[in-house]
Protein backbone atom coordinates (compact mmCIF):
# COMPACT_ATOMS: atom_id res chain seq x y z
CA UNK A 1 0.00 0.00 0.00
CA UNK A 2 2.56 2.62 -1.54
CA UNK A 3 2.57 4.90 -4.10
CA UNK A 4 2.69 8.71 -4.96
CA UNK A 5 -1.00 9.06 -4.71
CA UNK A 6 -1.27 7.35 -1.27
CA UNK A 7 1.49 9.45 -0.05
CA UNK A 8 -0.04 12.56 -1.50
CA UNK A 9 -3.35 11.67 -0.52
CA UNK A 10 -2.60 11.28 2.68
CA UNK A 11 0.41 12.69 4.72
CA UNK A 12 0.56 15.51 7.44
CA UNK A 13 0.94 19.24 6.99
CA UNK A 14 1.27 22.34 9.57
CA UNK A 15 -2.21 23.75 7.23
CA UNK A 16 -4.03 21.20 9.55
CA UNK A 17 -2.90 23.69 12.41
CA UNK A 18 -5.52 25.83 10.71
CA UNK A 19 -8.18 23.90 10.03
CA UNK A 20 -10.96 25.08 12.37
CA UNK A 21 -13.40 22.84 11.71
CA UNK A 22 -14.33 20.61 15.16
CA UNK A 23 -11.08 21.76 16.93
CA UNK A 24 -11.54 22.79 20.69
CA UNK A 25 -9.59 25.19 22.96
CA UNK A 26 -6.44 23.29 23.49
CA UNK A 27 -6.00 23.16 19.65
CA UNK A 28 -6.19 27.01 19.48
CA UNK A 29 -4.18 27.46 22.04
CA UNK A 30 -1.16 25.18 20.19
CA UNK A 31 -2.06 27.29 17.31
CA UNK A 32 -1.93 30.80 18.83
CA UNK A 33 1.64 29.35 20.64
CA UNK A 34 2.69 28.54 17.25
CA UNK A 35 1.82 31.66 15.78
CA UNK A 36 3.42 34.16 18.13
CA UNK A 37 6.29 31.84 18.60
CA UNK A 38 7.05 32.55 15.09
CA UNK A 39 6.10 36.23 14.55
CA UNK A 40 7.98 36.90 18.36
CA UNK A 41 11.13 35.43 16.10
CA UNK A 42 10.73 37.30 12.94
CA UNK A 43 10.07 40.59 15.24
CA UNK A 44 13.81 39.85 16.77
CA UNK A 45 15.08 39.96 13.66
CA UNK A 46 13.16 42.87 12.25
CA UNK A 47 14.13 44.61 15.57
CA UNK A 48 18.04 44.27 15.41
CA UNK A 49 17.50 45.73 11.80
CA UNK A 50 16.15 48.76 12.49
CA UNK A 51 18.61 49.05 15.21
CA UNK A 52 21.37 48.80 12.98
CA UNK A 53 19.99 51.91 11.84
CA UNK A 54 22.03 53.66 14.37
CA UNK A 55 24.92 52.90 12.58
CA UNK A 56 23.79 55.52 10.34
CA UNK A 57 24.01 58.65 12.73
CA UNK A 58 21.52 59.98 15.24
CA UNK A 59 19.75 62.10 11.97
CA UNK A 60 18.51 58.19 10.56
CA UNK A 61 17.64 57.13 13.92
CA UNK A 62 15.15 59.56 14.76
CA UNK A 63 14.01 59.87 11.46
CA UNK A 64 13.01 56.44 11.86
CA UNK A 65 11.71 56.82 15.92
CA UNK A 66 8.99 59.79 13.97
CA UNK A 67 7.69 56.87 11.65
CA UNK A 68 7.30 54.55 14.08
CA UNK A 69 5.22 57.23 16.33
CA UNK A 70 2.57 57.03 14.06
CA UNK A 71 -0.64 55.14 15.10
CA UNK A 72 -0.55 52.37 13.05
CA UNK A 73 2.61 51.48 13.96
CA UNK A 74 1.81 51.85 17.52
CA UNK A 75 -0.85 49.43 16.98
CA UNK A 76 1.95 46.92 16.05
CA UNK A 77 3.48 47.42 19.36
CA UNK A 78 0.38 46.78 21.18
CA UNK A 79 0.54 43.43 19.09
CA UNK A 80 3.61 42.60 20.35
CA UNK A 81 2.85 42.93 24.24
CA UNK A 82 -0.51 40.80 23.29
CA UNK A 83 1.94 38.39 21.07
CA UNK A 84 4.27 38.17 24.33
CA UNK A 85 1.42 38.24 26.66
CA UNK A 86 -0.05 34.74 24.41
CA UNK A 87 3.03 32.91 24.28
CA UNK A 88 4.14 33.29 27.61
CA UNK A 89 1.29 32.74 29.73
CA UNK A 90 0.30 30.53 27.61
CA UNK A 91 3.69 28.76 27.76
CA UNK A 92 3.20 29.00 31.46
CA UNK A 93 -0.18 27.19 31.43
CA UNK A 94 1.90 24.30 29.03
CA UNK A 95 4.81 23.64 31.46
CA UNK A 96 2.49 23.49 34.27
CA UNK A 97 0.81 21.32 32.76
CA UNK A 98 3.03 19.05 30.92
CA UNK A 99 4.70 18.71 34.19
CA UNK A 100 2.01 17.31 35.72
CA UNK A 101 0.63 20.13 37.66
CA UNK A 102 -2.91 21.12 37.77
CA UNK A 103 -3.91 18.65 34.87
CA UNK A 104 -7.26 18.44 35.93
CA UNK A 105 -7.44 21.99 35.77
CA UNK A 106 -6.08 22.64 32.67
CA UNK A 107 -9.18 23.99 31.27
CA UNK A 108 -9.41 26.59 33.96
CA UNK A 109 -5.87 27.37 33.55
CA UNK A 110 -6.32 28.41 29.94
CA UNK A 111 -9.40 30.48 30.85
CA UNK A 112 -7.57 32.36 33.20
CA UNK A 113 -4.76 32.81 30.86
CA UNK A 114 -7.17 34.35 28.23
CA UNK A 115 -8.36 36.63 30.93
CA UNK A 116 -5.08 37.66 31.89
CA UNK A 117 -4.12 38.03 27.94
CA UNK A 118 -6.68 40.15 27.55
CA UNK A 119 -6.54 42.74 30.26
CA UNK A 120 -2.60 42.60 29.71
CA UNK A 121 -4.01 43.67 25.93
CA UNK A 122 -6.18 46.17 27.09
CA UNK A 123 -3.49 47.80 29.49
CA UNK A 124 -1.11 48.20 26.64
CA UNK A 125 -3.92 49.75 24.40
CA UNK A 126 -4.90 51.97 27.03
CA UNK A 127 -1.32 52.85 27.51
CA UNK A 128 -0.22 53.56 24.33
CA UNK A 129 -2.83 55.42 22.98
CA UNK A 130 -4.19 57.73 25.67
CA UNK B 1 -41.56 0.85 8.05
CA UNK B 2 -40.36 0.39 4.07
CA UNK B 3 -37.38 2.18 3.01
CA UNK B 4 -40.00 4.26 0.49
CA UNK B 5 -41.64 5.45 3.42
CA UNK B 6 -38.58 6.15 5.97
CA UNK B 7 -37.58 8.40 2.39
CA UNK B 8 -41.03 9.96 2.42
CA UNK B 9 -40.82 11.32 6.06
CA UNK B 10 -37.22 12.04 6.21
CA UNK B 11 -35.19 15.32 5.31
CA UNK B 12 -32.53 15.52 2.62
CA UNK B 13 -29.67 16.32 3.46
CA UNK B 14 -26.16 16.11 1.27
CA UNK B 15 -23.37 14.39 1.90
CA UNK B 16 -20.06 15.74 0.35
CA UNK B 17 -17.38 12.79 0.59
CA UNK B 18 -13.74 12.62 0.08
CA UNK B 19 -13.24 10.16 -2.99
CA UNK B 20 -9.81 8.84 -3.39
CA UNK B 21 -8.41 6.01 -5.02
CA UNK B 22 -4.37 4.57 -5.29
CA UNK B 23 -3.52 6.41 -8.01
CA UNK B 24 -5.59 9.05 -8.63
CA UNK B 25 -3.70 12.25 -9.21
CA UNK B 26 -5.44 14.25 -6.57
CA UNK B 27 -8.42 13.72 -4.09
CA UNK B 28 -11.91 14.79 -4.94
CA UNK B 29 -14.97 15.33 -3.21
CA UNK B 30 -18.64 13.61 -4.37
CA UNK B 31 -22.01 15.20 -3.61
CA UNK B 32 -24.58 12.87 -2.38
CA UNK B 33 -28.31 13.61 -1.18
CA UNK B 34 -29.48 10.92 1.20
CA UNK B 35 -32.49 10.95 3.70
CA UNK B 36 -32.24 11.50 7.52
CA UNK B 37 -34.29 10.33 9.55
CA UNK B 38 -33.76 11.65 13.57
CA UNK B 39 -32.14 8.40 14.32
CA UNK B 40 -30.20 8.21 11.09
CA UNK B 41 -26.53 7.34 11.91
CA UNK B 42 -23.73 9.04 9.25
CA UNK B 43 -22.37 5.37 8.82
CA UNK B 44 -26.77 4.39 7.51
CA UNK B 45 -25.93 7.01 5.44
CA UNK B 46 -22.83 6.15 4.01
CA UNK B 47 -23.66 2.64 3.59
CA UNK B 48 -27.09 3.57 1.94
CA UNK B 49 -25.04 6.10 -0.71
CA UNK B 50 -23.32 2.45 -1.58
CA UNK B 51 -26.00 0.59 -1.71
CA UNK B 52 -28.41 3.07 -3.73
CA UNK B 53 -25.99 5.37 -5.40
CA UNK B 54 -22.16 4.38 -5.70
CA UNK B 55 -21.74 0.97 -5.11
CA UNK B 56 -17.47 1.65 -5.31
CA UNK B 57 -17.60 4.22 -1.78
CA UNK B 58 -15.37 2.49 -0.01
CA UNK B 59 -15.32 2.62 4.23
CA UNK B 60 -14.26 0.28 7.15
CA UNK B 61 -17.03 -0.55 9.70
CA UNK B 62 -17.24 -3.52 12.31
CA UNK B 63 -19.53 -3.51 14.79
CA UNK B 64 -18.00 -3.24 18.10
CA UNK B 65 -14.31 -2.87 16.73
CA UNK B 66 -14.45 1.03 16.51
CA UNK B 67 -13.15 0.59 12.50
CA UNK B 68 -15.98 3.47 11.55
CA UNK B 69 -13.51 6.65 12.61
CA UNK B 70 -13.42 9.20 10.47
CA UNK B 71 -14.06 12.97 10.44
CA UNK B 72 -17.37 14.71 9.64
CA UNK B 73 -17.18 18.16 9.32
CA UNK B 74 -13.84 18.31 10.78
CA UNK B 75 -14.37 16.28 13.84
CA UNK B 76 -13.27 12.75 14.23
CA UNK B 77 -16.23 10.76 15.34
CA UNK B 78 -17.25 7.04 15.21
CA UNK B 79 -19.70 6.84 12.18
CA UNK B 80 -21.59 4.52 13.92
CA UNK B 81 -22.74 6.24 16.84
CA UNK B 82 -22.97 9.72 15.25
CA UNK B 83 -26.43 10.68 14.28
CA UNK B 84 -26.80 12.94 11.42
CA UNK B 85 -29.37 14.87 12.45
CA UNK B 86 -28.64 18.03 13.91
CA UNK B 87 -25.33 18.45 11.71
CA UNK B 88 -26.97 20.45 9.20
CA UNK B 89 -27.63 20.28 5.64
CA UNK B 90 -24.54 20.04 4.41
CA UNK B 91 -22.14 17.73 5.80
CA UNK B 92 -18.64 17.08 4.98
CA UNK B 93 -17.38 13.40 5.27
CA UNK B 94 -12.98 12.58 5.23
CA UNK B 95 -11.06 9.85 6.21
CA UNK B 96 -9.17 10.65 9.46
CA UNK B 97 -6.37 12.76 9.18
CA UNK B 98 -2.47 12.10 9.85
CA UNK B 99 -2.69 8.33 7.99
CA UNK B 100 -2.28 7.59 4.55
CA UNK B 101 -5.69 7.20 2.81
CA UNK B 102 -6.26 3.95 1.18
CA UNK B 103 -9.14 4.13 -0.31
CA UNK B 104 -11.90 7.05 -0.01
CA UNK B 105 -12.70 6.85 3.65
CA UNK B 106 -10.18 4.46 4.69
CA UNK B 107 -7.22 4.88 5.65
CA UNK B 108 -4.28 2.65 6.86
CA UNK B 109 -4.00 1.94 10.56
CA UNK B 110 -0.83 0.17 9.91
CA UNK B 111 1.04 3.01 11.63
CA UNK B 112 -1.38 3.74 14.25
CA UNK B 113 -0.98 -0.23 15.33
CA UNK B 114 2.53 -0.27 14.98
CA UNK B 115 2.96 2.50 17.93
CA UNK B 116 0.87 0.50 20.25
CA UNK B 117 3.03 -2.53 19.64
CA UNK B 118 5.44 -1.72 21.75
CA UNK B 119 2.92 -1.65 25.35
CA UNK B 120 2.37 -5.10 25.07
CA UNK B 121 -0.93 -4.76 24.63
CA UNK B 122 -0.81 -4.10 28.22
CA UNK B 123 -4.46 -5.77 29.57
CA UNK B 124 -4.49 -9.17 27.81
CA UNK B 125 -5.03 -11.15 30.99
CA UNK B 126 -2.81 -14.06 31.83
CA UNK B 127 -6.05 -16.28 31.66
CA UNK B 128 -6.49 -15.33 28.04
CA UNK B 129 -3.54 -16.57 26.72
CA UNK B 130 -4.34 -19.90 26.80
CA UNK B 131 -7.81 -18.77 24.25
CA UNK B 132 -6.07 -17.94 21.16
CA UNK B 133 -9.66 -16.42 19.51
CA UNK B 134 -9.81 -14.21 22.56
CA UNK B 135 -6.05 -12.99 22.99
CA UNK B 136 -6.58 -11.20 19.62
CA UNK B 137 -9.73 -9.67 20.27
CA UNK B 138 -10.19 -8.86 23.40
CA UNK B 139 -7.62 -6.57 25.40
CA UNK B 140 -9.78 -5.37 28.45
CA UNK B 141 -8.60 -1.93 27.93
CA UNK B 142 -11.27 0.98 27.34
CA UNK B 143 -9.07 2.41 24.16
CA UNK B 144 -10.94 0.91 21.59
CA UNK B 145 -7.74 1.68 19.02
CA UNK B 146 -9.92 3.73 16.70
CA UNK B 147 -7.09 5.76 15.89
CA UNK B 148 -9.29 9.28 16.34
CA UNK B 149 -7.11 10.97 18.91
CA UNK B 150 -4.14 10.54 16.11
CA UNK B 151 -6.50 12.41 13.91
CA UNK B 152 -7.24 14.93 16.23
CA UNK B 153 -3.57 15.74 17.58
CA UNK B 154 -2.55 19.00 16.12
CA UNK B 155 1.60 17.45 17.07
CA UNK B 156 0.93 14.11 15.01
CA UNK B 157 -0.26 16.48 11.93
CA UNK B 158 3.64 17.44 11.83
CA UNK B 159 5.49 14.64 13.35
CA UNK B 160 5.50 10.79 11.98
CA UNK B 161 7.73 9.88 14.61
CA UNK B 162 5.68 11.12 17.49
CA UNK B 163 4.28 7.94 19.32
CA UNK B 164 1.01 9.28 19.49
CA UNK B 165 -1.72 9.50 22.40
CA UNK B 166 -3.20 6.49 22.12
CA UNK B 167 0.05 4.66 22.26
CA UNK B 168 1.48 7.01 25.60
CA UNK B 169 -2.00 6.02 27.29
CA UNK B 170 -1.24 2.77 26.95
CA UNK B 171 2.04 3.06 27.93
CA UNK B 172 0.97 4.55 31.26
CA UNK B 173 -1.86 2.47 31.57
CA UNK B 174 1.09 -0.78 31.73
CA UNK B 175 3.26 1.11 34.55
CA UNK B 176 0.15 1.82 36.44
CA UNK B 177 -0.78 -1.98 36.24
CA UNK B 178 2.47 -3.64 35.27
CA UNK B 179 1.58 -7.19 35.12
CA UNK B 180 5.07 -8.27 35.24
CA UNK B 181 6.46 -6.11 32.45
CA UNK B 182 9.04 -3.70 33.90
CA UNK B 183 8.50 -0.21 34.46
CA UNK B 184 12.00 1.30 33.96
CA UNK B 185 11.42 -0.12 30.06
CA UNK B 186 8.35 1.61 29.57
CA UNK B 187 9.32 4.94 30.92
CA UNK B 188 12.74 4.34 28.69
CA UNK B 189 10.01 4.27 25.78
CA UNK B 190 8.69 6.98 26.41
CA UNK B 191 11.06 8.99 27.27
CA UNK B 192 11.94 10.95 24.51
CA UNK B 193 11.67 14.13 22.13
CA UNK B 194 8.85 11.97 20.24
CA UNK B 195 7.44 10.14 22.83
CA UNK B 196 5.99 11.84 26.24
CA UNK B 197 7.90 15.07 25.60
CA UNK B 198 6.89 15.76 22.41
CA UNK B 199 3.19 16.57 23.70
CA UNK B 200 2.07 19.68 23.69
CA UNK B 201 -1.02 20.38 26.11
CA UNK B 202 -4.00 20.75 23.51
CA UNK B 203 -5.96 18.21 24.71
CA UNK B 204 -7.06 17.45 21.29
CA UNK B 205 -7.55 13.64 22.10
CA UNK B 206 -8.94 13.56 25.41
CA UNK B 207 -12.07 15.45 23.99
CA UNK B 208 -12.77 13.22 20.74
CA UNK B 209 -12.01 10.21 22.45
CA UNK B 210 -15.17 8.39 22.25
CA UNK B 211 -14.38 5.94 25.24
CA UNK B 212 -13.25 8.41 27.53
CA UNK B 213 -9.90 7.22 27.94
CA UNK B 214 -8.66 11.17 28.15
CA UNK B 215 -5.00 10.35 27.04
CA UNK B 216 -3.74 13.74 27.34
CA UNK B 217 -4.03 13.34 31.34
CA UNK B 218 -2.37 9.77 30.50
CA UNK B 219 0.69 11.25 28.95
CA UNK B 220 0.68 14.21 31.77
CA UNK B 221 0.88 11.41 34.08
CA UNK B 222 3.86 9.32 32.38
CA UNK B 223 6.05 12.65 32.56
CA UNK B 224 5.07 13.84 36.01
CA UNK B 225 6.61 10.20 36.79
CA UNK B 226 9.61 11.07 34.15
CA UNK B 227 10.21 14.38 36.39
CA UNK B 228 10.25 12.65 39.39
CA UNK B 229 12.43 10.01 37.96
CA UNK B 230 14.88 12.90 36.53
CA UNK B 231 14.54 15.39 39.73
CA UNK B 232 16.96 13.56 41.90
CA UNK B 233 19.32 12.45 39.19
CA UNK B 234 19.59 15.73 38.27
CA UNK B 235 20.03 16.97 42.15
CA UNK B 236 22.91 14.46 42.13
CA UNK B 237 21.49 11.57 44.52
CA UNK B 238 21.14 7.98 42.95
CA UNK B 239 18.33 5.68 42.24
CA UNK B 240 18.77 4.20 45.14
CA UNK B 241 19.08 7.45 47.50
CA UNK B 242 16.18 8.64 45.51
CA UNK B 243 13.87 5.66 45.78
CA UNK B 244 14.49 3.92 49.57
Amino acid sequence: MTGKGLRAAGGRHPSRWLDPRGRHLGTWAFVLNRLTGLGLVAYLYLHLIVLSTLLRGPAAWDGLVAVFRHPVFLAFDVLLVLGLAVHGLNGLRVALVGSGLLVDRHRALLVAAGVLIGLVGLVAAVRTFA
Amino acid sequence: MSDRRAMNQARMVLLRVFRYRNGDGAPRYDEFRVPVGPRTTVLDALLGVRRRQDPTLTLRHSCLHASCGMRVNGQEVLACVTRLDGLGDRVVVEPLAGAPVVSDLVVDMEGFYGRLEPSGRPLVRTSEHDTPALMELERFEDCIECGLCLSACPVAATDPRYLGPAALAAADRLIQEPRGADRKEVLGWVDDAHGAWRCHAAFECSEVCPAGVDPAGAIMGLRRRLLRDRLPRLAGRSDREARP
